[in-house]
């Protein structure tokens, strides 16, 4: 059947031929969303247990936040977040026509990943201290 | 033109648009919810529970769900779509692609069903 839809090359074809900015920050962004996605009833878990009752508050906090398993899973689900964000407010300026010169949508990919690991970095220093 | 029979709107389109509003609304929920912990350190139970039962806060977190569920059915057809194709995998590629993308939506209800019941069930 003839399809409509441009072809796409496989994962690891993509990311050996092209390894600019624009991809690797491209295909962060899928890995992320799908990350969020299977990450979402942890987070619904916490919200969960947060509102039910002060116990469970408490044993959220200590239990969850706190345990190695709990507090590693939330932190993974922040920084999807957090890339995913600042990749998807990257797009949303995007759609204006900003940077969408090939040294522009480099730069300003190059940007996100450091804006975004920056704040990786804050996260993962709020959640610890 | 085609239409797909597995995406959100059936509207390349429309997934678009919707990809769209879900995101600035997610973008806005996800400000609002960090910005509240980082303006309260050492948050107590029943300040969080007085924040989040708000007739406003649950209207926000209820439209921040359905943007979710939108927002991760465009997405997650994306991904399929783009890497689940005969092309790569063979014959069996639209079988997988369907069983996963049947999962996706169950997995899009629950947490919609789930969430809904923790906004509202306490």
């Amino acid at each position: 059947m003839k399809s409509n839809r441009p072809v796409n090359l496989s994962l690891s074809t993509v990311l050996a031929v092209n390894s600019s900015p624009v991809a690797i920050a491209s295909i962060l962004h899928r890995i992320s969303g799908v990350v969020i996605f299977l990450l979402i009833p942890v987070l619904l878990y916490v919200l969960q247990q947060s509102l039910a009752s002060e116990a469970a508050f408490a044993a959220m906090k200590t239990d969850i936040l706190g345990g190695l398993v709990g507090g590693f899973l939330v932190f993974v689900a922040l920084a999807g977040l957090i890339f995913h964000l600042v990749a998807g407010i990257k797009h949303l300026i995007q759609d204006f026509g900003v940077a969408e010169s090939l040294q522009g949508g480099r730069l300003f990919a190059s940007l996100a990943i450091v804006v975004a690991g920056i704040l990786i970095l804050c996260a993962l220093a709020w959640m610890v201290l | 033109m085609r239409y797909s029979a597995t995406s959100f709107s059936r509207s390349g389109v429309s997934d678009w648009l919707a990809q769209r509003v879900s995101a600035y609304i997610l973008a806005a929920y996800f400000v609002v919810i960090v910005g509240f912990l980082l303006c309260n350190p050492g948050l107590e139970y029943a300040q969080w529970k007085e924040f989040m039962s708000g007739n406003a806060m649950r209207l926000f977190s209820l439209t921040a769900l359905l943007a979710l569920a939108a927002h991760a059915w465009v997405g997650m057809w994306t991904v399929f779509t783009d890497y689940l194709t005969e092309r790569q995998m063979g014959a069996k590629a639209t079988i997988i692609r369907l069983a996963l993308q049947t999962g996706m939506v169950i997995g899009v209800f629950v947490y919609v069903v789930w969430g809904i019941q923790i906004l509202w069930g306490n």
